[in-house]
């Protein structure tokens, strides 16, 4: 909300500098966003009468003017095409200051000129610049213009919380600032209109607590074109609000004034009875912004006997709304249910100051003052004569008593509050008191819809005693030593381990383009945003994989040949009931195994490598892998990682057509693993070591090319249980001397007595059962 | 021929080619000319036995005398070509020492990683603990717990994206983990809830996904004077500086009773760093514990905001663009 700083003043002026008074209401929870001069610095610039405009004798697109500056007369040349005799200007007299600008006495062309006479661009009043700015005729010939045209006026803009829609008037800013420096304030005078007519439209309440106030009345005899006073376009003006006409513009004034929305309906588009009600099924009104909406049983309208003429407290319609014919109108002024007026006007979409101030709460004490305040200004504009204020009324909203006790206060804020500078505050701000032992019992003045616990009483008074006088404490409690489960690893410490290996952490966007999910994605029917803000945010990810690859493709558009990154993110799946969320760890990687060095030669990042990096990170003992097909990976260099027997992840080198559809020029190499499956971790338990000396024995086997050679170890190892104590792959060749479709795999066998040493005889028949087991568990022949 | 002179010269004469030897085999062939078995001094103390039988005392002294200074001698020459081998060893071996380390490098944590980092242990050094939760909400979490019920006029505040069904959201702040938490644990209780949120805005300063980080404290007598100190305190140690000036605005949030907004400045101007507030009882309610007994504050936070602060990173989406050169500078 946008409001005149002396508009304010002129209610209450206490003595701040205007940054001081920004500085208060920003600190008393009334954020001042913005503050604006209505007019930059400039001095010595009067009202005066263009007497008399003759031509410059010596320029043709120059004029010489007389001016009447109410004290002398002066000659002044003027270049602007507007200038006309019997005009009322801003003449900068010799000596003033303008914004960048000193007038002195000049001669332009031969002919002396005593003075300027000002654009508003020149004033910094505005843009225009097409000539000079014509002041209205009520102003006094030779009187300060800053003062005639009040430019010694601040815009303020307020962000105000929607609890406080108590402060959405100068009225209530001046309440509000009454309280804040703890002095009285100049509430507007109201002075009701005496009726003269016995005009009277009956007004009938059908929409329960929707509307439990209604006041209306009908001023006639009006002249509805006449214009509305430049103090109250100004005022008007500078809250933002454009002047229309008289009627509505008073209208908007006094919902600027007081805060209640008024309006104004065309009487002789009324027929009969006035109803508010809720809208019934097929209804439908043309708005004045022009919209056509249909309403329902939810909106609640103002109706007359054969139609709906307004959406209540939102909008009114076109064709019952004041024009320059108008003679008579029929003025409502009312309270809305907050509630009701919200629904409508986010439902509808439609926004309107009236129900930006329904929807926060409108003081449901002010609607007959409001409207004796808009009858007498529109009287006094209009002419006219107005009707008895018809007044129905139904349940009000409750202003149920808060209970607040002192002690609680001191509990809540932490500092020691007199009992009487509570009552003090609580009373500065309107709020209605009535003491018992120790406890104060509180209830809220009906323009607060804020207060309902004692909580809410609590930050009233801190808000006025000022935070800033809340000294800052570091709490006194109990300090019992945190869980640190030694089973646990830390999620930081997998993404250390990843940056030590060096991979960049990346943060990615959880939600995707659908093809991301098509192309990378095991499951293929992704959870789906219903308002996403684009189509590649669409879909929230099942897997890490495409973000990395995105962001490996956008790495390598900024030529980078090189990209080692991982993301920790959790990854979302339907389920029957909800939602699963898994937190995942993936990560890529592309180009040469090391950064370009001298010392090692250079290759492309194979599997192995980022296989070793998994070890590295989650540990070796606990991987197993095994030969499996991913969407996202090569069928021949993939593998599902297990762990304990469980699947948790997946490793394997991106598929060609993955490389080539996302226009990478050399292959990727990429994991993803559940989050969960590698942060728990076994307890070290102590074993005696071993007195006896192990016994290495080397065997290599032929076997079938596609076995895998994780299996044979593992068959080695378990039937070599539990002598063997480590088996360890340590050549893998194929080529001359081995048959097709066979390869050797050669393994270093580590054998060990935990009590004796084992002899040459023993090792060999032990070596020798192994052989057999893997001969005839995977046609295994071992290779002399 | 065993005369003082003669001997004298035979010393000088061998200490002389000792030392023109080379190499150790070289001086050991020397040695053998005057030690050996049929070395100069050898045939000498032959030669003793045709002596008188003083004579044979003193020369015989003087022959031992001039072994020894001879084997002396050769141990000093072995030593120098000991040291001479293992000079040349060493410079043979020199390397440059200016040249790069081998094999891999180093990656790097993501600065908001590094600054969530950061932020928890500051936290854990006050006994908070540190909880995670769902990213996909309910309503009921989201908002209906955090004293938000339907149609109230803070939830249009959120700009809140919906998945399919539309029961569900991406959680719009982190303040539902309260929720859980307090549902899961007893008070006295600290916690800091740090994660993903989600926000249907994008500009230079806000991004549909961005990070906040939720602090709890709920205890029997915890006020809004504690919750400043914390604030504070924490501020001044995030950015290292006691300078730092922080300032609590009051504000309106639906799950806090009495809130505020916490700007802070490094001298010139305020910037909004984050949001606070005594919990709101019906928050507490919501979270099974009793606001008569009990109260508490709660604080959140942009991590963003704070890593952008703290490095003087000046667009945030460069935080999600993850350009390896501005991962890089923060390795």
């Amino acid at each position: 909300m946008r409001f005149s700083e002396n508009w304010l003043r002129s209610l209450i002026d206490p003595a701040l500098t205007s940054e001081a008074l920004a500085e208060l209401l920003t600190m008393s929870g009334l954020e001042v966003e913005a503050r604006e001069a209505v007019a930059p610095a400039f001095s010595g610039v009067v009202v005066a009468t263009v007497a008399s405009v003759e031509p410059h004798p010596n320029a043709d697109r120059l004029s010489v003017c007389r001016v009447d500056t109410g004290v002398e007369t002066l000659q002044v040349v003027c270049g602007a095409p507007n200038v006309r005799a019997g005009m009322r200007v801003a003449c900068a007299r010799v000596g003033a200051r303008l914004p960048g600008l000193a007038v002195e006495r000049v001669q332009v062309r031969g002919v002396e000129s005593r003075g300027m006479l000002c654009s508003a661009r020149e004033l910094g009043l505005g843009d225009d610049h097409g000539g000079v700015l014509e002041v209205d005729a009520d102003c006094a010939v030779g009187s300060d213009l800053r003062a005639q045209l009040d430019l010694d006026d601040w815009l303020v803009t307020l962000k105000l919380t929607p609890n406080r829609g108590d402060c959405l008037s100068i009225l209530g800013l001046a309440r509000e600032l009454a309280a804040l420096t703890d002095k009285p304030f100049a509430a507007p005078q109201i002075v009701p209109v005496t009726s003269t007519l016995d005009d009277e439209r009956a007004v009938w309440l059908q929409a329960g607590s929707g509307c439990p106030r209604y006041c209306g009345r009908v001023l006639a005899s009006l002249d509805a074109a006449a214009p509305s006073p430049a103090w109250l376009r100004r005022r008007l003006e500078r809250c933002g609000v454009r002047p229309i006409s008289a009627i509505v513009d008073v209208t908007n004034y006094v919902m600027l004034e007081l805060g209640q929305p008024l309006h104004a309906f065309d009487l002789a588009q009324l027929e009969g009875d006035i109803r508010v009600r809720l809208a019934r099924a097929e209804e439908r009104i043309k708005l004045l912004d022009g919209r056509d909406v249909a309403l329902d049983s939810a909106h609640m309208v103002i109706a007359d006997e054969r139609k709906v003429l307004a959406l209540a407290g939102v909008m009114g319609g076109e064709a019952s709304g004041v024009s320059a014919s108008t003679g008579a109108i029929f003025l409502e002024s009312a309270f809305f249910d907050p509630t009701i007026v919200a629904q409508a006007s986010r439902g509808l979409e439609i926004a309107s100051d009236a129900a930006y101030r329904f929807e926060r709460g409108v003081d449901f004490g002010l609607a007959r003052a409001a409207m004796e305040r808009a009858s007498a200004l529109i009287l006094e504009i209009c002419g006219g004569q107005a009707g008895p204020v018809t007044e129905v009324l139904a349940a009000l909203p409750a202003r149920n008593p808060v209970s607040l006790r002192a002690e609680r206060v001191q509990r809540v804020l932490g500092i020691d509050l007199d009992t009487a500078r509570i009552e003090r505050i609580l009373r500065s701000l309107g709020f209605a008191i009535v003491r018992q032992a120790g406890t104060f019992v509180v209830t809220a003045p009906s323009y607060r819809f804020d207060i309902e616990i004692e909580e809410d009483l609590i930050e009233e008074i801190a808000r006025v005693h000022g935070y800033e006088n809340i000294a800052p404490t570091l709490p006194v409690a109990s300090t019992p030593i945190l869980a640190l489960p030694e089973r646990i690893v830390p999620t930081h410490a997998i993404k250390r381990a990843l940056a030590a290996r060096d991979y960049f952490e990346v943060v990615t966007f959880s939600f995707v383009d659908r093809e991301l999910e098509t192309d990378f994605a095991t499951a293929v029917d992704p959870v789906a945003v219903l308002n996403p803000i684009a189509s590649q945010m669409a879909v929230m990810r099942s897997t890490l994989l495409g973000s990395l690859i995105e962001c490996v493709r956008f790495n390598v558009a900024r030529k980078q040949e090189r990209v080692r990154i991982f993301e920790v993110a959790t990854c979302f799946e339907r389920e029957t009931a909800g939602f699963r969320q898994t937190e995942r760890v993936a990560g890529l990687c592309y180009g040469s195994a090391y950064t370009e060095q001298w010392g090692e030669r250079s290759r492309a990042v194979d599997f192995y490598d980022v296989r070793a990096d998994l070890g590295a990170v989650i540990g070796h003992e606990q991987l197993r892998f095994e030969p499996g097909v991913h969407p996202a990976f090569h069928p021949g260099q993939c593998a599902r990682v297990l762990i304990g027997g469980d699947e948790v992840g997946w490793i394997g080198a991106l598929h060609p057509a993955c490389q080539q559809k996302y226009e990478l020029p050399s292959a990727v190499v990429g994991f993803e693993i559940d989050l969960d499956a590698i942060r728990s971790r076994v307890l070290p338990a102590y074993q005696p070591l071993p007195r006896s000396q192990p016994v290495r024995r080397d065997i290599a086997l032929l076997v079938d090319e596609d076995l895998p050679a994780a299996r044979l170890r593992d068959a080695i190892f378990d039937a070599g249980k539990p002598l063997v104590r480590a088996v360890v792959v340590f050549d893998v060749y194929t080529g001359q001397g081995i048959p097709d479709g066979r390869k050797s795999l050669a393994f270093r066998v580590l054998l060990q007595d935990t009590e004796r040493t084992l002899t040459d005889g023993e090792v060999d028949a032990h070596l020798q059962r192994i052989v057999n087991v893997v001969q005839q568990k995977h046609g295994a022949a071992l290779r002399y | 021929m065993s005369d003082v002179a003669s001997i004298d010269a035979l010393v000088a004469e061998a200490e002389a080619r000792f030392a023109l030897a080379a190499d150790a085999a070289s001086l050991e062939n020397v040695k053998a000319r005057y030690l050996g078995r049929s070395g100069a001094l050898t045939e000498l103390l032959k030669g003793l036995g045709r002596l008188a039988p003083e004579e044979r005392r003193e020369t015989g002294g003087r022959i031992n005398e001039a072994k020894a200074r001879i084997e002396r001698s050769l141990e000093e020459q072995r030593a120098r070509l000991r040291n001479e081998a293992l000079e040349k060893k060493l410079r043979e071996e020199a390397i440059d020492v200016t040249l790069p380390g081998r094999g891999s490098g180093q990656g790097g944590l993501h600065p908001i990683t590094r600054v969530r980092v950061r932020i928890e242990a500051l936290f854990h050094s006050l006994g908070f603990d540190v909880a995670e939760g769902p990213e996909i909400e309910s309503d009921f979490f989201n908002f209906t717990a955090l004293n938000m019920p339907e149609n109230h006029p803070a939830r249009s505040m959120h700009d809140t994206f919906y998945v399919e069904g539309g029961k569900h959201l991406l959680r719009t702040h982190t303040s539902p983990i309260q929720i859980h938490y307090m549902r899961s644990h007893r008070p006295p209780l600290r916690v800091l809830a740090p994660g993903r949120v989600y926000r249907s805005d994008s500009d230079a300063t806000h991004s549909p996904m961005f990070h906040q980080v939720e602090g709890l404290w709920v205890d029997e007598g915890v006020s809004l004077a504690n919750l400043k100190g914390v604030a504070i305190e924490f501020l001044q140690r995030f950015f290292e500086r006691t300078d730092l000036r922080v300032r609590f605005r009051p504000s309106f949030f639906p799950f806090t009773e009495p809130s505020a907004e916490i700007d802070m400045s490094f001298g010139d101007g305020w910037l909004e760093i984050g949001d606070c507030g005594m919990v709101h009882p019906n928050v507490l309610r919501h979270g099974s514990i009793d606001p008569q007994r009990y109260q508490g504050f709660a604080f959140g936070m942009g991590i963003d905001r704070l890593a952008m602060l703290r490095y003087g990173v000046d667009d945030l989406r460069l935080f999600f663009q993850n350009d390896l050169r501005f991962l890089r500078q923060f390795a």
